[in-house]
């Protein structure tokens, strides 16, 4: 009982699935026990938890995001393109990223200044930057890109590949940024009660909309990586990769009502689904299962947050 | 009368709000002296919260003044409510249910070590000592705010209204829904603010709580403040006809 109580319920729970799953796959595949595969595991998940630290603090603060998919895409391409027109790497990297946070900065304010519903505001603008993806690429990917812009997606630091100490730094930074500072005690504050925050003399819509920001940030910064990786920036790059990041989310304790958060959940729950991902494909399974499987932990997360708050606002009246 | 000659901290002239077609205030007037403890009662709807709301500046008013300490504001926002001193203890208890005692009580004013890290445990020490030295009973600094009883959280309610040093604190009905022994509690804890020197402003139904605490009532009806009186001057069962309009007729009967 103690344990069901902890706080960390979530994210004990998602540690002895990982464990759980090792073991039954290990049995399964004769390919999975292996140091590469683990390794080839991290390195698959990394552009995955990168999409997932944005998406915990928006979805922490009350909202969602759906456009990452299509910003991930839409920064890849415009910083192919700015490649393509002979721009120096780190010019080109950061003008891409710029392009994807603009597209969270519309987002960000149409929601919190005009306080627009956060599920449709963005499932526009995730049609807008798909559309406009496939608009400048006219549809047909972009390829061949310097060595040391492919650096990024697929070269390593010692040991370890890009990818994977990126989205570590990432993981850190966002526990930092959610547990020990005033932008993330706002964020749990927004989803939690809002004008509480804004009696307090809080300017709560900066703060809403920031977090909109932040999120296409790391949508963008996924879509660099996904760009170097493959050496081909695809219009269609990342398609559906929001769900993944929401299950993730919400798997990994972050509350879909708001309030509550959880960078370490989120980052054991991208394992644990890149982990059956690979399991999948090593046991010749159709990858589209887990896809399948994200969808039905959303509905359940969904389902269980709303039981939980009907029988808290039971309580309380 | 003496006292009266003195500036009053706050006083609001003509102040006006309609939502739509709904006039809540209506040229509404009232003034609050340093120091005292002020009731303002009323029917529902008569427009008590939507006053004390535009005084936080949680709404801002169609027109009128409002001057706090000699000072004309045409509508403050909250931030500048609290940095001029005026604290708001809500009738719906705006506390982040989520979240433990001590980041409610310093919520929008955290302190923090090398300009980023909020301290967490600065913030958890310092509840503690400011809760005991109010006397306001809780089971533990880490609980969340939404695990405690109504008495509870208004108590933290009220910690953080006065933990930033405001000089006129606004209680919006706040013993609604809450037990007597709980109640009686918070009443205790208002009058030992009024002792302390605050100016409070107290809206309450119950004109047990009123007489108790305040030395003028405000009666409000139809978005206006119809009359002013002392509770030293008058009976509870004057300042119910007040309410309900039938004072007017029997002062136009006796007149």
């Amino acid at each position: 009982m103690k344990i069901a109580r902890s706080k960390h319920f979530s994210q004990i729970l998602l540690l002895l699935i990982l464990l759980i799953m090792g073991v039954v796959l290990s049995f399964l595949s004769p390919y999975f026990l292996s140091w590469n595969n683990f390794y080839n595991i991290l390195d698959q998940t990394s552009v995955d938890i990168i999409l997932a630290m944005g998406m915990v603090f928006v979805i922490a603060s009350g909202g969602i995001d759906l456009s990452i998919g299509s910003v991930l895409a839409y920064s890849g391409i415009m910083m192919a393109f700015a490649m393509k027109a002979g721009m120096a790497i780190p010019v080109a990297v950061a003008l891409g990223i710029s392009a994807g946070t603009v597209i969270g900065l519309c987002s960000g304010f149409l929601i919190s200044c005009l306080r627009l519903n956060p599920l449709v505001t963005t499932l526009g603008f995730m049609s807008v930057a798909r559309g406009l993806a496939l608009i400048l690429t006219k549809s047909s990917p972009i390829f061949g890109f310097p060595n040391a812009f492919k650096f990024l997606g697929s070269g390593r630091v010692g040991p370890v590949n890009v990818p994977i100490l990126v989205a570590l730094a990432i993981a850190v930074i966002s526990f930092i940024l959610l547990n020990k500072t005033k932008w993330g005690y706002y964020t749990l504050a927004l989803g939690g009660n809002e004008e509480a925050l804004r009696r307090a003399g809080v300017a709560t819509h900066r703060y809403r909309a920031s977090l909109y920001v932040f999120c296409a940030l790391m949508a963008a910064i996924a879509g660099m990586i996904t760009v170097a990786r493959l050496n081909s920036a695809d219009p269609l790059a990342g398609w559906m990769v929001e769900t993944d990041a929401i299950a993730a989310v919400v798997l990994g304790g972050t509350s879909l009502s708001g309030g509550r958060g959880s960078i370490l959940g989120a980052v054991l729950a991208c394992l644990v689904l890149g982990m059956l991902d690979n399991g999948l494909i090593l046991m010749a399974i159709p990858a589209y299962y887990q896809k399948l499987f994200c969808g039905l932990i959303i509905i359940i997360a969904l389902v269980a947050t709303e039981l939980r708050n009907r029988k808290e606002h039971r309580n309380f009246v | 009368m003496g006292e009266k000659k003195k500036q009053p901290f706050l006083s609001v002239k003509d102040l006006k709000k309609s939502f739509g077609r709904v006039e809540a205030l209506r040229g509404a007037d009232l003034e609050v002296y340093p120091g005292e403890t002020l009731a303002i009662v009323g029917d529902n709807g008569a427009g008590k919260t939507t006053l004390i709301k535009t005084l936080s500046g949680v709404i801002s008013p169609d027109s009128g003044e409002i001057m706090i300490e000699g000072r004309a504001y045409q509508e403050l926002n909250p931030r500048q409510a609290l940095d001029l001193g005026i604290s708001t203890v809500y009738q719906d208890l705006s506390l982040v249910n989520c979240r433990d005692i001590a980041t409610n009580i310093f919520l929008g004013r955290e302190p923090v070590r090398h300009k980023i890290f909020v301290d967490k445990r600065k913030m958890a020490a310092e509840a503690e000592e400011f809760l005991r030295q109010l006397d306001i009973k809780i089971p533990e600094i880490g609980v969340e705010a939404g695990q405690l009883s109504g008495g509870q959280r208004q108590g933290v309610a009220i910690a953080r209204a006065i933990k930033f040093g405001g000089k006129l604190l606004i209680f919006d009905e706040p013993t609604a829904a809450m037990g007597v022994q709980e109640s009686a509690a918070v009443l205790n804890l208002i009058r030992k603010l009024g002792q302390k020197g605050y100016a409070v402003i107290l809206i309450s139904h119950n004109m047990y709580e009123v007489f108790q605490l305040a030395k003028r009532v405000s009666v409000m009806r139809q978005g206006k403040v119809v009359a002013t009186v002392s509770t030293g001057d008058v009976t509870p069962h004057d300042v119910v006809a007040l309410i309900t309009g039938a004072g007017e007729i029997a002062a136009d009967i006796f007149s």
